[in-house]
């Protein structure tokens, strides 16, 4: 479903990606982990274009994203994206968040995707909370807020950024919880983050990068067990 | 003891607003304040210059110029009707001046080369020349080129020079929401259109608006500039009442109070307006 072929990026004279190759089939669920500065905020964002890659190819559902500006709102409405910071819209409240998409993008009827905004809100567990205001939220809420914002829009694939790195360990539980439903569902989902646990359980497979590179995607159990390379090796002893 | 909702990530605390709100906030009412001063200055050096020269004060004469009652019927007086001129006069000026701000502010920070240069170099060569300059320029070229009457010249000079102010306005207002907020609209599909309507510019507005109070005040006090260009504002129908009457300390006197009733009254307004938007 998504394809990046020797995608190569710099910022000015500093390359952050450097020749990445990365196919995910449908359904499938990849943790991408690796030293801070590695370059999987970058990777992540170039598949919705977030950030513009200058050498290789970034291919969704048959789709190569280029320049075309009207192509690529038609590809990011079926790319979810989840931020560190959540990035919820602090003028609206967590119901209109979850509509804004439907509404404006979709074109559904605000009844339709009120409907469809607390469906998603019941499923992501705090209803309760629709008619609040981003800043009268926890962080985990706040969260979880974001991620039914963007299943509203029924995405095909689901971006995770980070996405419980702001969090308390107990907020990091609710949002894991989440996640995991998400991937029980079928979901398929590209998600860096830090949380070994989840990518032992959950990931189909997962990718270590380090300088811009993807060293090496392994199903967890062999990545966890037996790596090939030693810089592998290295950050598991620091992290696990 | 601190709870999950003091660390909220910096997105929902706003910190940096309130602070701008603050500030700018000073600076509305600052002008005001500049204004009653400049104002009660003038005023005391008018009572003391009166008496040392031995003023003839004649304030009764001064009320038939704002309004008369002949039989029973109300009429105004020239200092009404200027006002009516200056009224209106600023209030095309506020709408073409917030048109041209915006069109500035979205040029500036367009994607293209050529409509930045040209945003900058509007902003840059409208800032560095004089207002009076401006008119005259174009009341004496582009009203003739383009046909206006001297109305629309002083509309149009003002708005243009007030729209360049106002385009930096906004356009601190709109750098000010953060990029993730951009970046969550562009990930939901939205357009760059309907992410400046649903995202941006719903939070960029109230921000905005403390300062664009300042400059439609600002507006008010220079359409007075356009009286030069002979528009028959308040200034210039107290120019010509005092050319026939020599009441001129008590003519400029009441001009700027009546100036300073309608700027304050502006602020007023603008001020409950944020809050209106606020809540
Ligand atoms: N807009 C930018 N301009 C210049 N350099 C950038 C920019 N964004 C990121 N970088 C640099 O690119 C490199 C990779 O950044 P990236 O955010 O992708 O790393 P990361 O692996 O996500 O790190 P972290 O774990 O800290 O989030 C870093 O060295 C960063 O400083
Ligand atoms: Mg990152």
């Amino acid at each position: 479903m998504i394809e990046l072929d020797g995608v190569s990026k710099w910022f000015g004279a500093f390359q952050v990606l450097r020749d990445v190759r990365l196919r995910v089939a449908e359904g499938e669920r990849i943790v991408i982990c690796g030293p801070s500065g590695s370059g999987k905020s970058t990777l992540i964002r170039c598949i919705n274009r977030l950030e513009e890659h200058q050498e290789g190819r970034v291919v969704f559902a048959g789709r190569e994203l280029g320049a075309d500006a009207a192509g690529l709102t038609e590809v990011r409405r079926e790319i979810g994206m989840v931020f560190q910071e959540f990035n919820l819209f602090p003028h609206l409240t967590v119901l209109e968040n979850c509509m804004l998409g439907p509404v404006r993008v979709l074109g559904m009827t605000p009844a339709d995707a009120r409907e469809r905004a607390m469906e998603f809100l019941v499923r992501v567990r705090i209803p309760e909370q629709a008619g609040k205001h981003p800043a009268q939220l926890s962080g985990g809420q706040q969260q979880r807020a974001a991620i039914a914002r963007s299943l509203c829009m029924r995405p095909r694939v689901m971006l995770f950024d980070e996405p419980t790195s702001a969090l308390d360990p107990v907020m990091i539980k609710e949002v894991l919880d989440v996640m995991n439903d998400l991937a029980q569902s079928g979901m398929t989902m590209i998600v860096v983050t830090h949380e070994m646990g989840f990518a032992r359980t959950v990931a189909d497979r997962v990718a270590f990068m380090d300088e811009g590179s993807i060293v090496e995607c392994l199903p967890p159990d062999r990545f966890f067990t037996n790596p090939a390379d030693e810089r592998t090796k290295r950050f598991l002893s620091q992290i696990l | 003891m601190e709870s999950p909702r003091d660390r909220r990530p910096p997105d929902s605390r706003r910190p940096s607003r309130d602070a701008g709100r603050s500030r700018w906030w000073n600076a509305a009412w600052l002008d005001v304040l500049q204004f009653t001063v400049f104002v009660a200055g003038l005023l005391g050096l008018a009572v003391s210059g009166a008496i040392g020269m031995g003023y003839n004060w004649q304030w009764y004469r001064v009320p038939e110029y704002l309004v008369r009652i002949v039989e029973g019927e109300l009429l105004w007086g020239p200092l009404a009707h200027g006002l009516l001129v200056t009224l209106e006069l600023t209030g095309w000026s506020v709408l073409v001046t917030l048109a041209i701000g915006l069109a500035a502010a979205l040029l500036r920070l367009s994607d293209s080369f050529s409509g930045r240069i040209v945003a900058k170099v509007y902003v840059e060569a409208v800032r560095s020349t004089p207002l009076l300059i401006q008119v005259y320029l174009f009341y004496f070229v582009l009203g003739p080129i383009l046909g206006l009457d001297r109305f629309w010249v002083g509309v149009l000079a003002l708005s243009i020079f007030e729209g360049a102010f106002a385009g930096e306005v906004i356009r601190a207002g709109i750098l000010s929401v953060r990029r993730g907020q951009w970046e969550a609209g562009a990930s939901l599909g939205l357009s760059r259109r309907q992410l400046y309507r649903s995202v941006v510019l719903p939070q960029a507005v109230p921000l905005m608006l403390p300062p664009l109070t300042g400059i439609v005040i600002s507006l008010v006090r220079n359409s007075a500039i356009v009286s030069v260009i002979a528009v028959f504002d308040l200034t210039t129908e107290a120019r010509n009442i005092i050319a026939e009457t020599f009441l001129s300390f008590e003519i400029w006197i009441t001009v700027a109070a009546i100036y300073l009733a309608f700027t304050v009254a502006l602020s007023v307004a603008a001020n409950r307006l944020e809050h209106h938007v606020r809540a």
